[in-house]
This record gives structure tokens, C-alpha cells and sequence, in this order.
């Protein structure tokens, strides 16, 4: 320190330290006491966490710490405590019939209540995360069913899944009309009005009549002679106001032409029969389980 | 290095920098032609024309002599580039956030599944390497080389170096950037760059670290200025940093992916070291630079205490090196790694604060200024930004906190008031002070704009962060709530659903401060490149210039 540049600062009445770099002095103000205070707390604090917690690496292992706390040993507690508080109602789950977990009311909220939760990370990613469903994606709110709305059913769809890996998946393919060439663009355009007729809108019915037989031929097999749908095929019924791929005539020829079919996973084996069930139990209960 | 070009007209440093330069040309040129990976093809022509772009300015500015600038007490020139580029690469990075933000508010506005380098998974370290490096670095290249200058009162050592350091560090970010938009990373954040932009940026870093060394070595003053510490632990610290989180073995030296030397748990505590360690001596230590220089120089005061300067300096230099596993609580990492990480994340409370105290304390005195003087206000708000942040960490790295904290939004909250509060305006403040001081002006073209970017930089702030702690701490509480039944209450996609509002606000909160931004370029461009008010050029240096306004 070169002494002899020191100066008192007027407005602190602090001495500086007689260095100067471009006009830029410093003060020889001593540390702040409640910011040493603050820190050496800090350094206190942390020598007790050192001590009573797992902190230091040796040579072979580390400090425990004098309450040997673990926290793989507290995570596998907290999970078996949860399964443990879960476990009562969750193997009644799995031995007590559909009908059974329906009537009994407090089986049904807890079944609701794992089902809502599988529902939001496995389910809504494409049914939405109020089973509201999209394009393509079946809303699950309403009252149509591709393959069938009673409990038994939905818990085999979710349990097999649709057009998936499962040996037993439901499965049906509808044939894409237009794009391997099966019917002509001129007779996806009189099938495409035929379906706008079936489902009760005005249609050319110049175009209709020559459809009537171009339905019969390639749709009714599944569709139904009167359109109805059936679901032993998961084939929808064509009469009503519900479309999975849209109801514009130009979605519908699109469809005619393209004969798309969206694919579920088999949870088989990803989730638990009891998930499954209360996953189906759910689902029933969103509107309109049959 | 060269002592003087004037006493020695024969300079080394313009027969090793053209050297070094066109043996990159020749290695650039190999890979551009006997690559087999398309990738590497398009970045080694990037590399190849960015390098005959700098041979040609080198050309110009050396071809007729050595330039005024270089023979002159300090040299400027240098300087004035960074404050360019640094204000460049501010606004295209904060650009990029923005447009990322918005991806996350709407992902099906900017959703382009044909151009995967538009897609957010490429453009988000886009917007944090531009922002850190591209903007910070830059900011700091430039106002170190400005600041050693007139605090060791000698003019930069090693001639053409600078600038070597200067292009250099451009085309690293020109590789890095157009690297990740092509889908090139090493998928490490903040280091994603690829092995050999690593290696480009380590020849360019240790070219930067002798320069500021050799200046202050020949420095005429008896003692190191307390910036200049600060200064060279940020380069000296980042040099370790990207050494050792960037070892990797390159699957061949003509193709661009490379494997990291580590793996596993090891892999992700070498990582997060580094990567808290970026933030401790890229955005801490090099900023609180800019501070010790800035701050006291501006509000023409003492710098408050000399020996809380000595104290934080290094206690933080020795405690934050551990402050990493922080980062990693919870996860596979031994759990007394986790205690060092946290109770050294608490102890670094201080050692912060003491950098914070020197920045508000050192206006005493001075207070007064702050209502007539925006830039004078910018430097001391990103103190206190500087003060929230140092304080909000600490509490996040305590495990029980961070439980809830982790993996939300209320850590990118906590970047942002560290960011754009402490970093951006810190920076901005020394980029105002620096332009009226390098181009000579009496003073900026309009203090009313700069007022503006003050109040709509700070309104945008504070929309970001609020929002993000919002949206942080609904979604933490969210993804820990059971029900009765000891079940998850909420899905993730609901979590998502809820945030929906605070990443509109986040990004309304971003366009502001890019706003800000904006005016700013504006407002610089007017002061230095119309000259409204132009110094005579007696004065000595730029900083009796500054103390005469």
C-alpha cells in the first residue's frame, strides 16, 4: 500500500486507500459486520449439515452423517407406505367383479380415482385430457362406440387395443377405395353423396341412386345394408351426426379414398389389470358408458 | 507478444496470426473436401469463408502500415467492434427467444415440421448461446479490452491479436450457431458445440488470455485493479470449464459427432459443474467485472470498500467451484455430492452479496444521480437484480426447496432475473457509457430514449419473471398433488394447460425487453455513426473525454 496517497473521502469521512486506476479510488471501508455475520452463519450452518448429514467422499465410501439419512432408503419408504395405503382397496379391485366395484361406492371413488390419473398420462395424449378426443381420435365423452360401450367391453379395447401389436387386438381394416385404385373417382363422388343422404342431409339424388348399388357391393359388409354400422368390425355407423375423420362431404370422399384407421396400443402388460379396470370404470363414467 | 510496434516496425504478430489463419484455411479446406459427412461439408465452408472474409479485412486494415489505432496510448478500434457485435448478437438472440417462447405458447403458430432447423428442440440453444455467448461473451471480450487498457494504463498487448481474438470469437459463434440449426450438438447445455468448434474456441481463448495477461503485465500502474481480478478469473476459470466438460473422442476426425470421455452419473456432475460454473465466472465473475469499472466510473465515486472487494473475490472464486451438484438433487448422484453442492450453494450467499454491496454502496453519495441519469439507474437496478438472483439461488439449491422448484419454471424465472436484469443490464449500461466514450461524443444522442428502454425493459422483466414463478410454483405443486386415494391429482397435460397463460405473458414480457433492445440499437447507431455532438479530438484518452462531459 503506498501510504502517502491517502485521502479522506468527504461525503463518508472514510479514508481510501491511496490507490487510483483511471480516476477510480476505493474506499478502505471494513467488511459490513451483518454481512460477515450472515456469512460465517452460513459456514456454521452448513458444518452442522456436514455433520449430522452424508457429506464428505473417503478414501472407501463417505461421511453418513450422525442421522444416517438415506434418501434411496426414504423414497422406497414413501413408495411402499403408498402402495401399502393402496393396497386394501387395490386387491379388492382386483378380485371384485364389474357389477360389484358399481355398487359399492366407496370401491367405485377409488377406482375412479386411479382411472382419472391413468386417464391423464397413458390416455390423453391422444383422446385429450378431457377424453374429448380429435380428428381421428374417438371422443369418449359421447355415447358412440366403435366397439362397444359396456364395461366389458371398453376394458378389452383398452386391454387388446385397436390394430395393434396384440395377438388378440380388435381388428378390422377398411380399404383405402380411391388410393389402391378399387373405385373410380367418379364412384367415390356418388358413394361420398350416398353418405351424405344416409346421415339425413340433402344429396344429389341423381348421384345416390347410382350408388345404392356401389354401397351394397363394397360397404355394407360392414357398414350395415342400412348403414348402421356394426360393431363386431368396429365399423361406425354412417346415420348420425358423429364423424371420427369429419362429416364434410370432402372428408368423407377423403375417407372413401384413403380408408384411414388409427391405431391403440395393447396395455396389456404396460399397465396393471386393476389400472385397466379402473381405467374402463372411468372412461364408462365420463357420459356414455352403455 | 510485441512490446511496442513502434519501436520495432518488424511485428511477429502480423507474420503468427496470417500463419495461424491460413493453416486453419488449410485444415478447414481438407475437411471441406475429403469429408464424408454433409454436415461437416456445409460447417467447413462455413469455417473456410468466414476465414477468407478475415484474411481480406486483415489485408485492408494492415496492408497500408500499421493503423493510428495501434500506435496510439490505447487501442480502440477493437472495441468499438465488440460493442457492435455484442449489440448484433444481443438482438438476434433475444429475437430468437421471442420466437421460442411463442413456440411454447402456441406450438401449432410456429410449428414448421418440413424445416426441422426451425424446430424449438434447434432454436432453443440457438437463443441461450447467442444470448450467453454471442451477446455476453462479446460484452465481455470488448469491455475488458476497454477496461485493462485505461486501469493498467497500457495500450493492448499483442498488436493484431485482439483482433485474431475478436474474429475468432465470431466465427465460433457463426460455427455453433449454424451447427445447431443443421441438428449438430453434443447434447451438453450451454457446451453444445461439437469437438471441433471446441477446439477453434480453445485456440481463440488462450490467444484472449495471453493478450489480457501481456496488458497487464506492461501495465504502468503498481497494483491490478480489482476488474482486472474479476476479469481474468473468468477467463482463466471458463478455459478449465470448457477443457474438461468438452473431452470427447470424435468418431472420426472428418465427421462431426464425438462421444464425452464420461459417462453416466459422472458424465452429468462434470456437465453441471461446468454449467454452473458458466453462470458462476461466465455470467458472475465476468459481469461483476464490468461492474468494478463501470459503476464507480459512471456515478464518480470511490469504489465503496476495498476489502470487501478482496474478501468476496475469493471466497467466491473458491466456493463456487463446488456449487454444481446443485443442479443434480435427486437424481442418481451420490447424495453426499448433493450436500457439498448445497450447503456450498448457501455459503456462496455472501461472497455474492459482497459484490452487490460494493455496487449500491459505492453510490453513496451519488444517490441523486440516479433520477437524472438512466444509465447511471441501469447499472445500479442490475445490481439489485444482481442482489435478487444471488439470493433466490441459494434458496432454490436447498433440497427441500428444490424438490418442488426443479425441473419447473421457476428455474428459467430465476436464469431470466439473472439474465435479463443482472447480465443485460449491466450490459447495456457499459455499451451506453462506451459509445459516447469511443466514437468521441459529448453524450448520447438521446437520454429520453434511453429512459424509455429503462422503463420497458424493466416492465418486461418483471413480467417474465413473475409469470414464470407463477407458473413454476402452480406446476411444482401441481405435479406433487395426491389425492385420497394416494393418487396423482393432475396429469401432466393439464399442468401443461395451466401454464398456457403465464407462457403467453413470459413472451409479451421478452418482446418487451427486445423492444427495449431495439430502441437501444437505435440510439447508439444515432450517437456514434451521425455524430450529432462530435468532441474535438484533443483530449488524450476516451475517459478524460468521458470525465470532461
Amino acid at each position: 500500500m503506498t501510504d502517502h496517497n491517502k485521502e479522506v473521502d468527504s461525503h463518508s469521512g472514510t479514508e481510501t486507500t491511496g490507490h487510483e486506476w483511471d480516476g477510480i479510488k476505493e474506499l478502505n471501508t471494513p467488511l459490513p459486520r451483518w454481512w460477515l455475520g450472515i456469512f460465517y452463519a452460513c459456514i456454521v450452518w452448513s458444518i452442522g449439515y456436514w455433520v449430522v448429514m452424508p457429506a464428505w467422499p473417503m478414501i472407501n465410501g463417505y461421511t453418513h452423517g450422525m442421522l444416517n439419512h438415506s434418501q434411496r432408503v426414504n423414497v422406497a419408504n414413501d413408495i411402499a407406505a403408498l402402495k401399502s395405503a393402496r393396497h386394501a382397496s387395490e386387491s379388492k379391485l382386483a378380485s371384485a367383479s364389474m357389477d360389484h366395484i358399481q355398487s359399492n361406492p366407496d370401491l367405485l371413488q377409488f377406482a375412479l380415482a386411479e382411472g382419472k390419473a391413468a386417464f391423464g398420462d397413458n390416455c390423453a395424449p391422444c383422446h385429450g385430457s378431457g377424453a374429448q378426443g380429435s380428428k381421428g381420435y374417438p371422443n369418449l365423452n359421447d355415447d358412440v362406440w366403435l366397439w362397444g360401450g359396456k364395461l366389458a367391453d371398453i376394458q378389452h379395447t383398452i386391454t387388446v387395443g385397436v390394430r395393434s401389436t396384440s395377438a388378440e387386438t380388435r381388428q378390422s381394416q377398411m380399404p383405402a377405395f380411391g388410393k389402391d385404385g378399387i373405385l373410380k373417382p367418379a364412384q367415390i363422388r356418388d358413394l361420398t353423396e350416398y353418405v351424405v343422404a344416409l346421415s339425413h342431409r340433402p344429396a344429389n339424388a341423381a348421384a345416390v341412386k347410382r350408388a345404392r348399388q356401389l354401397f351394397s357391393d363394397n360397404c355394407a359388409a360392414c357398414h350395415g345394408e342400412d348403414g348402421k354400422g356394426n360393431r363386431e368390425f368396429g365399423a361406425p355407423n354412417l346415420t348420425d351426426a358423429d364423424w371420427l375423420y369429419g362429416g364434410s362431404p370432402q372428408e368423407i370422399s377423403t375417407q372413401i379414398y384413403l380408408g384411414r384407421g388409427g391405431v391403440m396400443p395393447t396395455w396389456q402388460g404396460r399397465l396393471s389389470p386393476e389400472t385397466i379396470k379402473s381405467l374402463a370404470i372411468y372412461v364408462h363414467s365420463l357420459g356414455g358408458g352403455e | 507478444m510485441q512490446p511496442s510496434a513502434a519501436a520495432n516496425p518488424m511485428r511477429l504478430d502480423l507474420v503468427l496470426v496470417p500463419a495461424l489463419l491460413g493453416l486453419a484455411l488449410v485444415i478447414g479446406l481438407i475437411e471441406a473436401a475429403r469429408s464424408p459427412d454433409p454436415l461437416m461439408v456445409i460447417q467447413a465452408w462455413t469455417f473456410v469463408a468466414c476465414l477468407a472474409g478475415v484474411g481480406i479485412w486483415f489485408l485492408k486494415r494492415y496492408g497500408g502500415g500499421v493503423p493510428a489505432d495501434e500506435t496510439g496510448a490505447y487501442q480502440n478500434d477493437v472495441v468499438k467492434a465488440g460493442v457492435i457485435a455484442s449489440m448484433f448478437w444481443g438482438i438476434a438472440g433475444m429475437l430468437v427467444g421471442v420466437i421460442i417462447a411463442s413456440q411454447l405458447a402456441f406450438p401449432d403458430i410456429f410449428y414448421f415440421p418440413a424445416l426441422p432447423e426451425l424446430n424449438f428442440g434447434r432454436l432453443r440453444p440457438l437463443h441461450t448461446s447467442a444470448v450467453i455467448f454471442a451477446f455476453g461473451g462479446n460484452v465481455l471480450i470488448a469491455t475488458s479490452f476497454y477496461v485493462v487498457q485505461r486501469t493498467s494504463k497500457a495500450r493492448l498487448a499483442g498488436g493484431s491479436w485482439p483482433w485474431f481474438v475478436f474474429w475468432g470469437y465470431q466465427m465460433f459463434i457463426v460455427l455453433a450457431g449454424t451447427g445447431y440449426l443443421l441438428g449438430i450438438t453434443e447434447g451438453r447445455e450451454y457446451a453444445e458445440p461439437e469437438w471441433y468448434v471446441d477446439i477453434w474456441l480453445t485456440i481463440v481463448w488462450v490467444a484472449y488470455l495471453l493478450v489480457f495477461l501481456a496488458t497487464i503485465w506492461k501495465r504502468k500502474e503498481p497494483h491490478i485493479y480489482v476488474a482486472n481480478w474479476f476479469y481474468l478469473a473468468f477467463i482463466v476459470t471458463i478455459a478449465m470449464l470448457h477443457l474438461v466438460n468438452n473431452m470427447s473422442m470424435p468418431v472420426s476426425l472428418l465427421e462431426t459427432k464425438s462421444y464425452s470421455a464420461f459417462s453416466g452419473v459422472q458424465d452429468a456432475l462434470t456437465q453441471w459443474w461446468y454449467g454452473h460454473n458458466a453462470v458462476g465466472f461466465f455470467l458472475t465473475a465476468g459481469f461483476l467485472a464490468i461492474m468494478y469499472y463501470f459503476v464507480p466510473k459512471r456515478a464518480e465515486r470511490p469504489v465503496y470498500s476495498y476489502r470487501l472487494s478482496i474478501v468476496h473475490f475469493w471466497t467466491l472464486i473458491f466456493i463456487y467451484i463446488w456449487a454444481g451438484p446443485h443442479h443434480l438433487h435427486y437424481t442418481a448422484l451420490p447424495e453426499w455430492a448433493q450436500t457439498l453442492g448445497m450447503t456450498f450453494s448457501v455459503m456462496l450467499w455472501m461472497p455474492s452479496w459482497g459484490g452487490m454491496i460494493n455496487g449500491l454502496m459505492t453510490l453513496s453519495g451519488a444517490w441523486d444521480k440516479l433520477r437524472t441519469d438512466p444509465v447511471l439507474r441501469m447499472l445500479v437496478v442490475s445490481v439489485a437484480f444482481y442482489g435478487m438472483s444471488t439470493f433466490e439461488g441459494p434458496v432454490m439449491s436447498v433440497k427441500a426447496v428444490n424438490a418442488l422448484s426443479h425441473y419447473t419454471d421457476w428455474t428459467i424465472g430465476h436464469v431470466h432475473s439473472g439474465a435479463l436484469g443482472w447480465v443485460g443490464f449491466v450490459s447495456f449500461g457499459a455499451l451506453y457509457c462506451l459509445v459516447p466514450w469511443l466514437w468521441r461524443r459529448d453524450r448520447l444522442y438521446s437520454n429520453a430514449l434511453v429512459e424509455w428502454h429503462f422503463w420497458v425493459a424493466t416492465i418486461g422483466i418483471l413480467f417474465y419473471i413473475t409469470a414464470m414463478w407463477v407458473s413454476g410454483i402452480m406446476q411444482g405443486l401441481m405435479w406433487r398433488a395426491y389425492n385420497d386415494y394416494g393418487f396423482l391429482e393432475y396429469s401432466f397435460v393439464e399442468t401443461v394447460q395451466a401454464m398456457h397463460p403465464y407462457y403467453i405473458i413470459r413472451t409479451l414480457g421478452g418482446l418487451l425487453y427486445l423492444s427495449g433492445a431495439l430502441i437501444m440499437a437505435y440510439n447508439l447507431w444515432r450517437t456514434a455513426a451521425r455524430g450529432d455532438v462530435r468532441k474535438s479530438e484533443v483530449s488524450g484518452t476516451a475517459t478524460a473525454v468521458a470525465q470532461g462531459a
